[in-house]
């Protein structure tokens, strides 16, 4: 019971600590910045947001982000920004560009490539296989 | 045709292996430098133990290395005498001094000896944002008009002067002569 009670009051605590975080001058503002956390990739940590990350530089680069909306810079542009920065790495959602294609294209490729392959099995083993019959015949 | 149908599975597999196999010795921590080939960022910052403000022009007219340090980076710790002995051998090293108390720093090149020519002091890391710096320590090659030709992340050791700097450094002070 009393640990059930340590318990309820350590979560009570992080959850107000949890509040008060980042302000913005407009709450429009706070869904866009959690988006962008949301897409944007910690430079240094393997595979987290930086909504995901503490790292420092994750916390450098969101109070950048919160900088950047309040001066009114779109979506776009702050991710511009900061991609000339820290490259393409920080994009979750990569980009269609020569860095890129294969990475985007190869599956389809290789869908093709394969239904051509299926193709070509099934008719050449037909052909054969009547070949054989006729054959027999 | 029928061969290269049947082996068609085998290529692709090996495609594939070939494909994994290089992704082992890829890094994932290493990020692809979006600066290189471009101009150093702007910027109006004084350097350590300086009342005067300095700009980027300031630093043109020779090639340099730009190291980006702080007292707080374990790893600057352990490349730090690597500085010092390319600063022994002349070549020219600027420092960037990365959110870091500037009396701290000052203790660390009096205690350590100071490679630098100079450093600059940037505790808010601005230029560091701009210079898309994510772990300290980095060193930037950048040549006599203020293009970065190579940037390194982690310790700058022997090895990796000598592999992946020093012909590329010698290459540019030449050219300027």
């Amino acid at each position: 019971m009393r640990y059930l009670l340590l318990f309820l009051i350590s979560l009570l605590i992080s959850v107000l600590n949890a509040e008060q975080l980042i302000t913005f001058s407009d709450d429009a503002y706070l869904k866009r910045y959690q988006n962008l956390l949301e897409e944007l990739r910690c430079p240094k940590c393997q595979n987290q947001n930086l909504a995901d990350s503490n790292a420092p530089i994750s916390n450098d680069l969101k109070e950048e982000i919160q900088r950047l909306l309040e001066q009114g810079l779109d979506d776009d542009d702050i991710k511009r920004a900061l991609t000339e920065r820290y490259s393409d790495f920080i994009l979750y959602d990569p980009k269609f560009n020569k860095n890129t294609y294969f990475l985007w294209l190869a599956p389809f490729i290789v869908l093709l490539i394969g239904f051509w392959w299926v193709y070509s099995m099934s008719t050449k083993n037909y052909s054969s296989q009547s070949k054989d019959r006729d054959l027999e015949k | 045709m029928k061969k290269i149908l049947l082996s068609a599975p085998i290529i692709f597999f090996l495609l594939t292996l070939g494909f994994l196999y290089r992704g082992l010795e890829n890094d994932p921590k290493h990020l692809p430098s979006a600066l290189i080939g471009k101009n150093i960022p702007t910027f109006e910052l004084r350097t350590l133990d300086a009342e005067n403000v300095l700009t980027q022009e300031q630093l043109l007219g020779q090639p340099f290395l730009l190291n980006v340090w702080a007292t707080w980076c374990y790893a600057c710790r352990i490349e730090h005498p690597m500085l010092v002995e390319l600063s022994k051998r002349g070549v020219k090293i600027i420092g960037l001094n990365y959110k870091d108390k500037e009396s701290l720093a000052g203790d660390w090149l009096d205690d350590k000896g100071d490679p630098y020519i100079f450093s600059i002091f940037d505790p808010d890391g601005k230029l560091g944002f701009d210079l898309g710096v994510y772990g300290a320590p980095e060193t930037y090659l950048v040549d006599a008009y203020g293009i970065i030709m190579h940037k390194r992340v982690g310790v700058l050791d022997e090895r990796i002067w000598q592999n992946e700097f020093k012909d590329k450094y010698y290459a540019l002070e030449n050219a300027i002569k």
